[in-house]
């Protein structure tokens, strides 16, 4: 059972880092980025943070509410990982 | 006038009322009266002695600007709903008779327009930055500028404190992001301490600009989290929602990035604007001095009058 769970997890993850691979507007490539590292440390703009935020809820067909819409959602992998299962488990 | 049960739409019939403002037709548009001028003028003179020390160097800009540069500072991706553009009729003489028919039918003629290279300027700064990074390196000690123009957002309201065409006064420092942040510190202080001493009420806050869209929502909370804005609020047309009559920006190095603004060594430049809102600090000195300046309290009138 745990051993699905986080199958599914890194499926996810790597949905998401593929996100980021297709957005150039990002400074860095994510293969070089841990699911841990800052994104705006690593160069991430407010800006390409909304792309991503748009680029995400497509891809997951979700909308984030307005409380997520905050720095600290989209300031890493994971813890953009951490906010799309909360959604998603949600909606299930 | 009865500051206790001041709406936006009676702060507004009570500025046409005392002939301090007049209507055009269009909400967000208006005349200015001498005296309403006149307090501006005073107002600029008193802001131009507070920063006299610093010796910035003066550019006046005019209303409008390269849509290039509006286009590439990155307007269009947070404030698309605020921008204005410029189009004019640049076809032939049949053309000329289609508009005219158009016009006279009722129809939409607009569409025979298009778009020049010019667009409104939304805030004092936005023409500066490429004009400095095409003077070269920016210098050790960094740049301090000193600017003024009309700027146009497209918001019309019936609120005489949101206006679609007004002046900004901004002062704009660019260099580390030390230096400017110890400006924009030093603003928030000589700001707060100028307003006071013109008896009006005011309070200093973390804000956020009015970005577009539920992405804008983040962009705001970004904005705030890393404090970047500040504004200077007065109660003008609401007691509740206090008006922001003068912003505190600091931008890192956005403008930096965007136009390459560099010091000799390479490095990025970050950049600060302090902005004072001309109309807005006017209509909260009629709003809680009265229509009547020679009735302004002593203090408020020595500032701005006998200085
Ligand atoms: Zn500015």
């Amino acid at each position: 059972m745990r051993l699905v769970k986080l199958e599914a997890r890194r499926k996810m993850i790597d949905r998401i880092r593929s996100l980021f691979a297709r957005n150039d507007a990002l400074p860095f490539d994510i293969e070089k980025l841990s699911d841990q590292d800052n994104l705006y440390d690593a160069g991430m703009t407010s800006f390409a943070s909304v792309q991503i935020m748009l680029a995400i809820e497509e891809e997951f067909d979700t909308e984030f509410p307005e409380r997520m819409l905050t720095r600290r959602t989209f300031a890493s992998v994971a813890n953009i990982a951490e906010a799309v299962s909360q959604l998603t488990e949600q909606s299930n | 006038m009865d500051t206790a049960t001041i709406t936006a739409k009676s702060l507004l019939d009570s500025l046409f009322d005392n002939d301090i403002l007049f209507e055009t037709g269009v909400d967000g548009l208006y005349g200015r009266s001498g005296v309403f001028e006149e307090v501006i003028e005073r107002f600029q003179r008193l802001v131009t002695r507070l920063g006299a020390p610093d010796k910035a160097t003066a550019i006046h800009f005019p209303p409008g600007m390269s849509r290039a540069t509006l286009e590439k500072s990155g307007y269009m991706k947070s404030f698309p709903q605020l921008a204005g553009c410029v189009h004019s009729f640049s076809g032939n003489e049949r053309d000329h008779a289609k508009l005219l028919g158009m016009m006279a039918a009722g129809e939409d003629w607009t569409e025979l327009q298009q778009a020049t290279e010019v667009a409104l300027t939304p805030a004092a700064c936005y023409p500066l930055y490429p004009t400095v990074a095409a003077r070269g390196p920016v210098p050790d000690e960094g740049l301090l500028f000193e600017l003024s123009s009309y700027c146009f957002r497209h918001e019309p309201s019936q609120d005489p404190a949101r206006m679609q065409l007004f002046r900004m006064r901004e002062f704009v420092r660019i260099g580390t992001s030390d230096q400017v942040r110890a400006f924009r510190e030093s603003w928030l202080e000589r700001g707060k301490a100028m307003i006071e001493s013109l008896g009006l009420p005011c309070e200093v806050d973390v804000a956020n600009d009015p970005f577009f869209g539920r992405g804008g929502k983040m962009m705001a909370n970004n904005q705030r989290d890393q404090g970047l804005k500040f504004e200077l609020l007065i109660p003008v047309s609401s007691v509740e929602k206090p008006t922001a009559c003068l912003s505190f920006n600091y931008h890192q190095d956005h403008f930096g990035q965007t136009w390459g603004l560099k010091f000799a060594d390479g490095s990025l430049c970050h950049s600060a604007c302090v902005g004072f809102g001309l109309e807005r600090v006017a209509l909260a000195l009629f709003r809680h001095h009265g229509p009547d300046v020679a009735a302004w309290p002593a203090a408020a009138r020595a500032v701005l009058w006998e200085a």
